[in-house]
């Protein structure tokens, strides 16, 4: 195993105002400084462009942040650089899909949630948008994850969350593997 | 009988259209002996194209019956020169591969397909399939013409359909 193969992975937040170029950027700096990437999401919320990124074999935490101080310079960009014992292939796979949309309103997220904990239910991937009109916001969100007491128990927690008027349905995902 | 080893991506293999059956002797169902064994110990298999061992003729198995909660099937099926000859409908369905480890997408196949083929014997079968089953029949004749379901990724976040009950 190489030295760069046992170093930590580092886990980089970097947030701004999106515009073209962050990424491109970003990577062409950490490439040209021998870094490994792993996964990744990056998405635009509102209008900022957010990223979550694994980084190995790019040296310290401190390294990392000096390497990339041009780039948060040039798009005005929050960085934030964890070291963690994350790992690749550790990947678990979802069984569930739970979707909701309601007239938006405070707590639908903690609602859902925390019914869903109860539940048994382990998130593993969450995304979430506000669309309808400025005047008549509604709230949609896709959640998916793991049953872990089973489908049935998250049948109720739907059946309970459906009464308190948001629209709740639960998918179970079957993945043909072949 | 012994399980076979499996090729994984990017082996070029994976990505070569496999030729016709002809011969429908004993090396033939005996080698389909070993695919079978060979679906049977992959994680989570519920198919298994001859491509995937190696082997580029058009062979694969379907087996619905292996899916973690009960779908509509036509049991545990080799399909010797399978043909899908109708499709209709579609949906957004999650695949993995034993060729592609560690990893899951999502794949917008037909809902519901005819298909034709041939047995072990070289007897000629027909099946109406749809849901689950229709997926996993889609997804090994891809194999045959060097599909892979990554070929075929749509959206990370594009919706699912509703089972059927």
């Amino acid at each position: 195993m190489s030295e760069n193969m046992q170093e930590k992975w580092l886990i980089l937040t970097l947030v701004g105002a999106d515009q073209p170029g962050i990424v491109a950027n970003l990577t062409r700096i950490l490439f040209g400084a021998g870094a490994e990437l792993g996964e990744a999401a990056m998405l635009r919320l509102g209008n900022q462009f957010a990223i979550m990124l694994m980084v190995r074999a790019a040296g310290s935490p401190e390294t990392v942040m000096g390497l990339l101080e041009s780039v948060r310079a040039q798009f005005d960009l929050k960085l934030h650089i964890d070291e963690t014992d994350a790992a690749l292939h550790e990947k678990r796979e979802p069984d569930v899909l739970v979707t909701v949309h309601g007239a938006d309103r405070a707590g639908i997220v903690a609602d859902v949630a925390g019914a869903l904990v109860e539940a048994g239910f382990n998130i593993l991937d969450l995304r979430s948008d506000v669309g309808g009109s400025t005047t008549s916001p509604i709230y949609i969100m896709q959640i998916e994850g793991e049953a872990r007491q089973g489908l049935d128990k998250i049948e109720q927690a739907v059946s309970s969350l459906n009464q308190q008027g948001l629209s709740v349905r639960a998918v179970p995902l079957d993945t043909v593997r072949g | 009988m012994a399980a076979l080893d499996i090729l994984t991506y990017p082996d070029e293999r994976l990505k070569t259209t496999c030729d016709a059956v002809d011969q429908f002797d004993a090396a033939l169902r005996e080698f389909i002996e070993h695919l079978q064994e060979t679906c049977s110990g992959g994680p989570g298999a519920v198919g298994i194209a001859a491509p995937q061992v190696g082997d580029l003729r058009r062979i694969c198995i379907v087996d619905a019956t292996r899916a973690k909660r009960p779908v509509d099937n036509h049991g545990p099926l080799v399909l010797i020169n399978p043909e899908i000859t109708a499709w209709d409908g579609f949906a957004v369905g999650r695949e993995g591969c034993l060729s592609v480890p560690d990893y899951t997408g999502k794949v917008i196949r037909a809902e519901r397909i005819e298909l034709k083929a041939q047995d072990p014997f070289g007897k000629s079968l027909r099946f109406t399939m749809h849901g689950f089953e229709a997926r996993i029949a889609q997804h090994e004749v891809d194999h045959l013409d060097g599909i892979l379901f990554l070929d075929r990724l749509v959206s990370r976040h594009a919706d699912l359909q509703l089972r059927k009950k």
